[in-house]
């Protein structure tokens, strides 16, 4: 090995290491309580001191997608045995289901939403995205810059003229208004990191395809888009996280119909006041997908989230 | 080259160019890129336009009138000033930006001490460290309103979690403590949150930072005998500033819009000592239906934010020249 004098020695190294460890240990344990609640009874979920070790069970998650009712040990009995297993862990503790929850519904409007902006939002974004990299386009820094400063918005500012607008266009608490409010929302941050994926691809490559006879929209079709692929693919997962995640414009201009999950989730109350456990599943049904594209995007996160201006 | 392009399969875009007529087949494949860049970029420039600025300057317009939408009916009508006039003079609203105040210092503060803390102990490339690094990101991505709400849970007197971890170590009573329900605490409970999910931003930027000074830079102060510490103050810092101050960027806008985790995690009590005016804004203008006095909240707002981070962008800018 040789000597450098830049490179630390085995003792920082070592030191460092624990430091680093440790904050992660902290702040990873929030996370693993919500996971671990999920699995938890209510009692044991407002346990004193609070339990490390449990049984876990079903219960927050039929919780989380039924509704139930109270019932009386001869209502019960008179309903025949269980039918399902979750049919036997809402009798133990003397409720009938009654139905499904709107978790569900929560759930998959949260799903059409997001990717239906996502993919509206790349196909907007990749367009200006090749034109603000490729051609001259007359006021394109003013334009750039017009782009971005649309976030610089409190959402709440311009919640109250959306909300007009919306009701008046009887797009209010509908997926099309919700899908076309979160494109425009995430169309700056997809123009902008975009167009930073595409100004890395050699202008070349499409100017020998045009030479072999492909027009300007072959070359954009065939050449760039397979070249871009990994950057519009983690583009998209950030616009899909951000549309995933947002709470503001979802609780504000929506409420029976295209209600998303995450203002549905803190209203989850049990039969016996909040439900943590029911809450907790639903929590982390929302939150495990957003850790698996975290992981997947690790190398382009730090271009993510500062909109390209830190490229590494 | 060409030859892989032809083996290529067809896309819908040669199917539509196909089987439209020629003559508008024509037209199309001889389209001046001038033209395709406005093709390219007027979807976007219309949507930002509709969605963004047209309701802004709806806004503008109604904040000089004392319109309300819950009563359609009532003649609306123009009152010039008198909305910010009242606003400004409002000692609420003064309170409202000084519980922001203290929100965006100590975070920024905080945020910007451990993470660069974080970042310079990460460049230290002990084994594993990129596996961490992922660990150490999950908070920032995940939903705040979600993960707010579940802090209240962390905080609850007596069950919560953090309320157990604090009373363990002060050997205080749970039962009497309590985070959010208590006056002086709740300002520093959101800080807390707000730090937890957010300290991975400024890691992950001061990383960038400091991977990006080349290791001849040290290599040279090492030849001309120049201390560790002196080489921190001297090349590390200076190096890093750029990057450091703008993450101070982002998370300044990001934390003067702050709704999401907070309402959810106090919303906005007790009393009003975590009202941050995003959040009073959200009152005024969806609870009290005051359309038109919240407007001009909106546009004082809108102005302050925009006014501060454009004074920042430029001291930035004389940084990054130096």
């Amino acid at each position: 090995m040789s000597f450098s004098v830049t490179n630390p020695t085995k003792n920082t190294k070592r030191l460092a290491g624990i430091l680093v460890v440790s904050y992660a240990i902290i702040t990873i344990i929030p996370l693993l309580w919500i996971i671990a609640t999920g699995f938890k009874s209510p009692v044991d979920s407002i346990a004193y001191p609070p339990v490390v070790v449990f049984e876990p069970t079903l219960e927050g998650y039929v919780n989380l997608f039924t509704d139930r009712t109270r019932a009386t040990e001869k209502m019960i009995q008179e309903a025949g045995p269980p039918k399902t297993w979750y049919d036997v862990i809402a009798r133990k503790r003397g409720t009938v289901i009654s139905g499904p929850s709107r978790y569900g519904e929560r759930f998959l409007n949260s799903i059409i939403i997001g990717f239906g902006s996502t993919a509206l939002c790349m196909v907007l974004g990749t367009m200006a995205a090749y034109a603000f990299s490729r051609f001259k386009v007359p006021l394109k820094d003013d334009l750039l810059f017009f782009i971005l400063s649309t976030r610089m918005m409190p959402p709440i500012a311009v919640a109250i003229p959306i909300f007009l607008m919306f009701r008046s266009l009887g797009l209010n608490d509908t997926h099309l208004g919700m899908i076309l409010l979160y494109t425009a929302v995430n169309l700056s941050l997809s123009v902008w990191l975009l167009k930073g994926f595409i100004d890395e691809i050699p202008i070349e490559y499409e100017e020998a395809a045009m030479i072999d006879g492909y027009t300007r929209f072959q070359a954009f079709y065939k050449v760039v888009l397979p070249q871009a692929a990994t950057g519009i693919a983690s583009t998209a997962i950030f616009c899909l996280i951000f549309a995933w995640n947002e709470y503001a414009f979802a609780v504000l201009l929506t409420s029976g119909t295209a209600q998303t999950a995450p203002p549905f989730i803190p209203n989850i109350i049990g039969v016996n006041g909040k439900d943590w456990p029911a809450v907790a599943a639903g929590a982390t049904i929302f939150l495990v997908p957003v850790m698996v594209f975290t992981v997947l995007l690790r190398k382009h996160l730090l271009r993510g989230i500062t909109f390209g201006a830190v490229r590494k | 080259m060409s030859k892989r392009f032809e083996n290529m399969a067809e896309g819908p875009i040669d199917i539509v160019v196909k089987k439209t007529p020629s003559g508008i087949a024509h037209k199309i494949k001889g389209l001046s890129d001038r033209t395709i860049a406005w093709i390219f970029v007027a979807p976007t420039i219309f949507l930002l336009l509709a969605v963004n600025i047209f309701p802004l300057i709806w806004t503008i317009r109604l904040s000089f009138t004392n319109y309300r939408v819950n009563r359609p009916n009532r003649d609306v009508e123009w009152i010039g000033m008198r909305n910010y006039e009242r606003i400004l003079s409002d000692s609420d609203i003064w309170n409202t930006m000084q519980a922001t105040a203290h929100f965006l210092i100590w975070t920024i503060v905080i945020q910007v001490l451990i993470g660069f803390a974080l970042a310079y102990l990460i460049n230290k490339k002990f084994k594993g460290n990129n596996f961490w690094t992922t660990l150490i990101v999950f908070p920032m991505m995940l939903s705040p309103a979600v993960v707010g709400n579940f802090w209240t849970f962390l905080y609850q007197p007596q069950i919560g979690l953090f309320n157990y971890a604090v009373t363990f170590f002060t050997r205080g009573n749970p039962a009497d403590f309590s985070m959010i329900g208590d006056v002086n605490l709740a300002p520093w409970a959101i800080v807390i949150s707000d730090t937890w999910m957010w300290t991975p931003f400024v890691m992950l930027i001061c990383l960038a930072g400091l991977r990006s000074i080349p290791d001849s830079i040290y290599e040279a102060a090492e030849c001309d005998r120049a201390s560790k510490w002196r080489q921190f103050w001297t090349i590390t810092i200076p190096m890093v500033l750029p990057f450091l101050m703008l993450a101070v960027l982002f998370r300044g806008i990001e934390n003067f819009k702050m709704f999401d985790l907070v309402v959810q995690l106090t919303g906005g009590g007790p009393g009003n000592t975590t009202t941050l005016t995003s959040i009073d804004l959200k009152r005024e203008a969806f609870e009290k239906w005051r359309t038109g006095y919240s407007s001009a909240y909106a546009v004082i707002l809108f102005v302050t934010v925009f006014g501060l981070a454009s004074i920042y962008v430029k001291a930035l800018n004389k940084v990054k020249e130096r």
